[in-house]
Formats: structure tokens, sequence, C-alpha cells
């Protein structure tokens, strides 16, 4: 149900269905979701109402389509020879959290076949089960949407309490990750913010890259076909010089920080 | 010691190549294969540069002109019709143009006088009476051909059963093997010919009376090449003596085969490596530097360049623009685990970037998963750069087709060099067979009987194996006048338009490959699945024909990966290829079947009604095996496994897929692109897949240079199995190439 423009907070029961994985759809050929050539599993459900988000037919936890693990599986190992020294599966979504449990089991299966696994997540939940498919996870893209919680809550309607928590647990696991900053001009490109988050990740052992993701509205289209409003009409792109200004904060306490 | 004073000399290796005509023997002996990266390149010399002016001023005006600078309308082009031309002598390092004047256009008529005629008159000129007198005495190929066609080919050349034949113009395709006037010189090789010729005796049947003939013919055409080499102050009776001479004498054999055939393909093999041998020799004797070594290459490539033959506009429609195919083969690895790749197999891809992007020569690289990981990201650096290049699957041919010495005869197709040949056969029309299929057998445009004996289908669903008992006799049908067809034309070629220039640099009497092929796979395999997967209701006209068709459900696509259709598509390849081997070939060729278009796809979609797939009549068909546009929603890997799944033993003449991407996509930045797109070619090529194209680019490019041509004189992008200048396609094709699947994501 659409209510004030946004789809309202749904429970995430629906996205339990035995061995199978609600999912949008699926990249063959990602290469911006992790290094080297990615198979991308895009999950249905997002509890986030990230008013840029580019999926928003990503959001709604009945939408998409169950598909068995076995079929994930095979089209992997299909890929398998595309992935080279880097490559692998990344699940995005949609909030891959959201489905956890049975994602553990995905990346059981694809460790069982050698083939490397990123999660890129929101870092929504944290529980046993949550850390549970960390620890099969290799490589977990957290993507921090605001420093600032106030300003979190305007961004995606949610706290940002848990994503930090994700973040503690992963640095405590010792295994790697990257952080992910959706750059949005007026909204998450206040310097102060940046610096903050700057100062708190700095000191992550476990962080071996930041990829700052320009704002754009090219999933505009999606939220008219949706019958959701689009809060950000009027924000244009950032331009070179916020991104090179930003890119420079974060330089100052990240070793290697990216523009994708 | 080697003292400064001293002259290095360097011998090379002896072995079965001094005994006899053997240069594989001789480049495995004598390679220096290299492994390093590629910053040893040079950019272009001030030479270099100032020629390359004046042949871009020449091409423009050639635009501006209406796509032909001159044509000389009063000599048959022959290898000796025309004298020197030059651009500019005294800059010019490798010398020989086909005629007199850069970019003037020399008359070939002997593949079909009409053509020619046409193509002069469209120019608003005529061809001299002289000229047109020749052939009340004798025949062109054209003629000959038609003389013996029967009804049935005439019917199944003019409903587009069968279309793109060499039956009106030559046939090309055919490889001399040109390094062999460098390495021994003609001398050597008329002697090997008298002597080829003397021991054809005994009881002379109609082969042997034959070759006799046409070993005659290799010989004259020898004499006459050592005749042009005198022109040009050239002994080309000698073996070449220096890097220079070796480049040089190399394309003195192919501007012979250039000044005589006009073939709709005339490759140039594999010849880098063996350049190399000779500059590394220079080189390390301290004769020339890394700059002058560059010169070479860069002016020999700029000569390929300028090749132009005499084509009517409409042939330029088909074709887009006006394709040579100087197809050059760049890389692979010998069969005993070294690889092939040498300092000049750099070199050659540095011209894209010392001369700007092109389409010609058309450059193939072989790829290996054992290639030097320096080559190999050169490679993909000067495709994301430029997208003039083409990748084959080195490891696949070498162990299906059994030499580690070939070239891409034309696109796509493997052909062993100086030992094999191969006739070409355009394409057979599989989504028109399929509609004949349905339809009793009569054409779907015209409503004529066709094909016999096809049981009309009357059901208001289509029956999955109603349509496919149909369908297979169809194709049984067509291979069978196909065939004849091929026979028919190469008998002809042979007779009115044989190739002595470039058989006298082949084996004498050898091996024959009979290049068949076929068109709309993706449509047959998408049709196919949606009459077996989902509710395929015919609408059917007054006349019974089936004119557009109503598609209940969904069904699986070719492109993504998915065996149910994929299958499909694999298993009409392997019965038509079967059908067509069944049937034996003049000079007991050995069938080959490619699944290739050329550009013609949209030449294809125009004069093919609705297919049961959803494509509407005259819409075009994807080029070569590529899925249709838009249905691959995967992403490009599965979409490229969905095309690696066609087996190439049953197209061993090659399996097209042309493959579109915006730089972002391929990665975030240009490290991780080439990274990438290396790892893609390796995992494709893993899979058992053929050929790809590559392109790198964004669609924005493409729409502005469909609006202002003038700004892009040199933007090249490959199509299928080979590279246009954008510019000079035709309008509807421009705007087909920028509708097709560019792999991008969000």
């Amino acid at each position: 149900m659409i209510q004030n423009g946004l789809l309202i907070p749904q429970e995430s029961g629906h996205l339990n269905e035995g061995e199978r994985l609600r999912i949008h759809s699926i990249e063959t050929f990602g290469t911006h979701d992790g290094p080297g050539i990615r198979m991308v599993v895009f999950v249905q459900g997002c509890q986030f109402r990230c008013l840029y988000c580019a999926n928003p037919d990503t959001m709604d936890v009945t939408g998409g389509k169950f598909t068995g693990l076995e079929e994930i599986v095979k089209r992997a190992v299909d890929q398998k020879p595309y992935f080279g020294k880097s490559g692998g599966v990344t699940v995005s979504g949609g909030e891959p959290l959201l489905q956890r449990r049975i994602l553990k089991q995905l990346f059981i299966k694809l460790h069982a076949e050698g083939i490397n696994t990123a999660l890129d997540s929101n870092g929504r939940l944290i529980d046993q089960q949550t850390k549970d498919l960390l620890e099969e996870t290799d490589l977990l893209l957290l993507d921090v949407k605001h420093f600032n919680n106030d300003w979190h809550r305007k961004l995606t309607g949610l706290s940002n309490v848990n994503t930090f928590k994700v973040a503690k647990h992963r640095e405590e696991s010792g295994k790697p990750m990257w952080l992910r900053y959706v750059l949005v001009p007026g909204w998450s490109d206040q310097e102060d913010y940046l610096h903050q988050l700057g100062c708190y990740f700095g000191g992550f052992k476990t962080i071996r890259k930041v990829e700052i993701l320009p704002y754009h509205q090219l999933g505009v289209h999606k939220w008219e076909a949706l019958g959701m409003d689009y809060k950000l009409k009027g924000v244009g792109p950032p331009s070179e010089e916020i991104l090179n200004k930003s890119a420079a904060i974060f330089r100052e306490y990240f070793e290697e920080v990216q523009v994708n | 010691m080697i003292t400064l004073e001293e002259e290095v000399k360097i011998e090379f290796g002896r072995g079965s190549w001094n005994n006899g005509v053997d240069v594989k023997d001789f480049v495995r002996r004598n390679i220096t294969p290299y492994y390093g990266d590629a910053s040893f390149l040079k950019g272009p010399t001030q030479k270099t540069k100032y020629l390359w002016q004046l042949c871009l001023k020449a091409m423009k005006e050639e635009r501006e002109k209406g796509g032909c600078r001159a044509i000389d309308t009063h000599t048959i082009s022959g290898i000796n019709s025309h004298g020197p031309g030059y651009i500019n002598e005294a800059l010019e390092v490798i010398v020989g143009l086909q005629t007199d004047e850069l970019l003037k256009r020399a008359m070939k008529p002997f593949g079909g006088l009409r053509v020619v005629e046409g193509a002069v008159a469209e120019r608003g000129m005529e061809v001299d009476q002289a000229v047109k007198d020749v052939f009340q005495y004798t025949k062109d190929h054209n003629s000959a051909v038609f003389a013996a066609y029967d009804a049935e080919i005439r019917q199944y050349r003019s409903k587009g059963v069968l279309t793109g034949l060499p039956d009106n113009y030559a046939r090309g395709r055919i490889i001399g093997d040109y390094r062999r006037l460098a390495l021994y010189g003609a001398d050597y090789l008329i002697n090997a010919k008298e002597a080829d010729k003397a021991a054809i005796d005994g009881a002379l049947d109609e082969h042997k009376i034959r070759l006799r003939e046409e070993v005659t013919d290799q010989i004259i055409a020898l004499k006459e090449i050592k005749k042009m080499g005198a022109g040009y102050g050239l002994e080309l009776g000698r073996p070449a003596a220096n890097a220079r001479e070796a480049v040089q004498w190399v394309y003195m054999a192919y501007l012979a085969a250039v000044k005589e055939q006009d073939g709709a393909a005339m490759s140039l093999g594999n010849v880098s490596s063996f350049l190399d041998i000779f500059i590394e020799k220079d080189l390390l004797e301290g004769k020339i530097d890394e700059a002058e070594a560059q010169e070479l290459i860069d002016q020999f490539v700029m000569k390929l360049r300028m090749v132009r033959h005499l084509r009517p506009g409409a042939y330029d429609e088909i074709f887009g623009g006006d394709p040579a195919w100087v197809t050059e083969a760049i890389g692979g690895q010998f069969e005993d685990g070294r690889t092939k790749v040498t300092k000049t197999s750099f070199r050659f891809l540095q011209t894209l970037y010392n001369l700007g992007p092109s389409p010609e020569p058309n450059l193939t690289v072989l790829w290996s998963q054992q290639l030097p990981e320096g080559f190999k990201n050169f490679c993909t650096q000067v495709s994301i750069d430029t997208s003039s290049i083409q990748y084959e699957n080195d490891d696949l041919m070498r162990e299906v087709r059994g030499s580690d010495d070939y070239g891409i005869a034309c696109c796509v197709s493997y052909q062993e060099i100086g030992k094999r040949i191969q006739f070409f056969g355009a394409r057979a029309n599989l989504p028109k067979t399929l509609l004949m299929a349905l339809n009793g057998g009569r054409e779907e445009m015209s409503g004529e009987q066709v094909l016999q004996d096809i049981a009309p289908l009357e059901g208001d669903v289509l029956d999955y194996q109603e349509v496919m008992r149909n369908f297979r006799q169809a194709m049984t049908q067509v291979a069978r006048v196909y065939s004849k067809t091929m026979n028919i034309i190469h008998y002809m070629h042979d007779r009115y338009y044989y190739e002595k220039a470039q058989f006298a640099f082949i084996d004498t009497d050898p091996g024959i490959d009979m290049a068949y092929g076929a068109a709309g796979i993706s449509i047959i395999a998408d049709s196919l699945s949606a009459i077996k997967y989902a509710k395929v209701r015919p609408v059917r006209n007054a006349e019974g024909l089936t004119v557009d068709f109503q598609i209940e459900g969904d069904y699986p696509k070719y492109g993504n990966d998915d065996d149910r259709v994929d299958v499909i598509a694999k298993k009409i390849a392997r019965f038509f290829f079967r059908e067509l081997a069944r049937h034996k070939c003049y000079k007991n060729a050995v069938p080959t079947m490619s699944l290739l278009t050329i550009t013609s796809n949209v030449m294809y979609g125009k004069k093919t009604g609705t297919t049961p797939d959803g494509r509407k009549a005259g819409e075009a068909f994807a080029p070569g095996a590529n899925p249709m546009h838009g249905r691959d929603t995967h992403g490009a890997i599965a979409s490229m496994n969905s095309v690696a799944k066609l087996d190439y033993r049953d197209s061993r003449d090659g399996i097209s897929n042309t493959f579109s991407i915006v730089p972002k996509s391929l990665g975030s930045n240009p490290q991780d692109q080439v990274e990438n797109l290396t790892a893609l070619l390796d995992g494709y090529f893993s899979k058992k897949a053929q050929h790809l194209n590559v392109n790198v680019l964004n669609r924005e490019t493409l729409l502005d240079a469909y609006h202002h041509p003038e700004n892009y004189p040199q933007l090249t992008i490959r199509v299928s199995g080979y590279a246009v200048n954008f510019i000079r396609l035709s309008k509807a094709h421009q705007l087909e190439v920028i509708a097709r699947t560019f792999h991008e994501r969000m």
C-alpha cells in the first residue's frame, strides 16, 4: 500500500519460503558491485525508503519471484570461467539481510563450488543469523546512507544504528569490507558529516576501499510507474567540484577512495 | 666476442623450409615470442604522418563524391594493367597502389560485366566500348552461372531463400600465402610450380587436365608479378633481403591479388609474426630502430587501408560501406605450446593509434587462454579505445581444424594458409524457410509455391511436432537446391575468373571447404520456443497465407542462458548442416556452414514476413548468431553463454557474435575495464565459443555521429564479422546498430 507517495513499511515475513530466494532479477555481467566480473543477484524487498532509490521496484517484499537456490548456483557455476581471479557472485537488492537465513545457504553452496561471495547491504538487521551470513561473506559492501541519524531518517525513513552495529561486527570478525556512500547534493554531501564519517571509520582495519556513488536520476521513471512520488525531483547529480571535494575529504581517512 | 666494429649477422635457422615451400616451418624455427607489454611501441614518423594526411584528404574527397573518387573506365584491371602509383614517392617506404592514382578504382569485369557497367553508370560514366567488346568473344562468370541455373534455383534466388550468392560478382575468400614471395622470391616459386606441373602426368582425366591448365596460369601470374615489381624497381624474383623488403614483397603479392580480383573478401592471412622475424633480425643487426620498424608496419597498413574495389551502390547498401575484408589474423599459439605473439603483433595493433581507428585491415586477434597477459591486456585496451578488433577462439579452432598456421577468410572463417581454400557461399534464409514450412511450401510475401509436398497446417494453434516435421522437410529441400547452386557457381568461377595470382601462392591442388551459411538462427530459436512453450495462433489471410501470429503466454528466449531454448538453436543448426553435408560437392569440397549475416541482417529483415517469435515483417534480423535485440535480459554473459552453446563442429565456417557495451559498464576505472574485458574474453572462449566482435561505445556517440557524420570520419564499429566506418552505413543501418542491445546497467 502506498501512503504519502511511498510504499508503507512492510514486515519481512513474506520473504521466508523454504529453500527459495525472492529475487528481482539477475545481472550476469556486473562490474560495479564488488571486484572483477560478478553475477549480481538482486533480491526483492527492502525496508529502507531511500528517496533517491534507483531500484524502487525492489522495495516491495511481496514482489519479485521465488527462485530455487539450485537454479542460482547452476547459473553461477555456468558463469564461473568469466570470474577470473577476482570476480564472483554479489547479492544486492533490495536488502539481502531480510533473507539472511536462506542467503547463508546460498553462500555455503557457492563456496562449495569455489565461488567468491559478496553482499551489498545497508546493514538493516543484526542478529545471530546476520552474523552467520557474514561468516560466509567474502566481501561485505556496506552502504552507509548517512552518518547523522536524523539525516539518515530523512533520507531512508529508518535509523542507522544497526548499520553501525553491522560495521562494528564486521570489523571484529577481521573480514574485509568496502564502504559505499551515495552522494546526494544538499542531502549527504555536508562536509562536517563526511569528516565525522571519516573519523569514525578511518580506524577500521577491515575497510579496503570506499566507493562514492554519485547520485543520478535514472530511476525516476520507475517511481512514476509504481505510483510513488519522487521527492528529489529538483536535485541534480553532484558537480565535479562536489565530487572532488568529497573524495578529498574521504582520502584524508581512507587509503583507497574511488568515485564510481 | 662481438666488438663494436664487427658487423652482427643473424642467420635464419634452417629446416624443411630450405628444401621446399614450407613457410610454417620457417616461422616456427625463427620466431621470437614476446611476453612483455606495449611500452616499447613508438608513434608514427613524420613521413607516416604526412602520408596519412594525404590519404585522409583523398578519403574526404571520396566521401564528397558519393563514395568514389575516380574510375578508370578504359582498362580491365590486372596485375600489370596499371603502372606504378604513388601517394608521395619520396616519403613512401612501402610502395604500390592498385592503379596509377590513390583511390582510383579499376574495373574487374570477369566476375560480372553487368555489375561493373551498373557501378560505372551510377557515377554518370560509361564503360569503354573496347572493354564491352571483349565480352563479344568470351563470357564472364555471371553469365556462365546463369547459363547453367535451372528454374528452381532462379526461384529460390528471386524469392530470397538463397541470398548474397557470388553469382554476379567475384567469390573472394581465397587467401594466398603472400609470405611465400618474401621468403622464396618469384623465381623459386616458378620452379616449384613447374615441377608440380611436370608431376601431373599419367592418364589425364578431367581433374588433371584442369590442374595442368591452372598451374600454367599460376606460373604466368608469378611472371607478371615479377614484372609489376620491376616497375617499382623491386627485384621480386629473389627472396627479400631485409625487413623493408619482406614487408614490401608480401604487399606486392597481395597487391597482385587485389589488382586481379575484387572478391567479396580478400584476406591477407597471418603475416605479422612472419614479418617480425625479418624485423627482429634487422633490429639485432642494428640496421633499423623501433621507430623505423613501426614505420614499415604503419605504411604497410596504410596501403591496405587504401585498397578499393569498384562496387555498385546496392552492394554498399548490403555490406555497409565499402568493405574489402583485408583480414589479418594476429596472435594465437603454436601446437607446441609457444605463443605466436611477437612485437610485430603489437605493432599491427599500434597502427590503430598511429593512424587512428579504421575498419580495414580487419584486425582479428586469435585468442588463446595461454596468450601472454601483456598482449591480452593490450588487445582489450585497443578494443576499448578503438572498437576496431574482433576476436576468435584459437584454442578451439586449432583443436577442431588441426593447424596452427591459419588466417581468417572474410569475416570469421578459419582458413589454413597455403594448404586449403574455401568456396564462399553466402547464406540461406532460415526464417523464410520456417515460414514456408508453415504455409504449405508457399513463400510468405508472394504466396508463390516454392517448396514441394509440404502439408498445409490448418489448426488454430501451431503444434510444435507438426511444425518441426514440416520445417525439417523444408530445410531438406533448401539444402538440396543450395548445394547444386554452389556447385554451379564455383565450377563457373574456376573456369571464367580463376584467381591465378592467389593460387600461385597456394599449394597445387589444395583441399577445399564448401562454405555454406545460414541466417536468422535466433529468430528460429525464439519462434520454435514460442510454439513449444507458449500458444501461437497463426493469423491467415483470405488465401490461407499466414500473415501474422498471436502469442499467448511467455516463452524462454535465446540469449538468456536458458537451455530450453538454446538447445533448439543448437539442434536446428546441426540438422541444417547435416542436410547440406549429404550432398556431393564440386571438386570434392568438404561442406562447412557459418552462422553469419555480414550486415545483410537488415536486408534479410526487409524481405521476410512476420515470424512466430513476434518479430514483425520487415524488421531486421539480429546479426550473425546474436540474440534478437532486447530479448537478452540477463546481461552480457547470459547472452554470450547462449551463443557459446552452438556447436562449432556444426558451424565450422564460423559463429559470429557482436558485443556492444558502454565503457562505463565494463568497469568503473580504465584498469578495471581492461581487466574485465580480458576476463570476459577468457570466459567466453573457455565455453568453446568461436567469435566475438567487441564494440566499446556510448550510444550517444553513435547518435551524434548519425546527426553529424562530418565530425566522425574515422568512427569505426564492429558489425557481423568485420568492421565498418559508421558514417558510411546507410541511415537505416545506422539506426539498426543504435537500436541493438548495448549492455549497460544503471
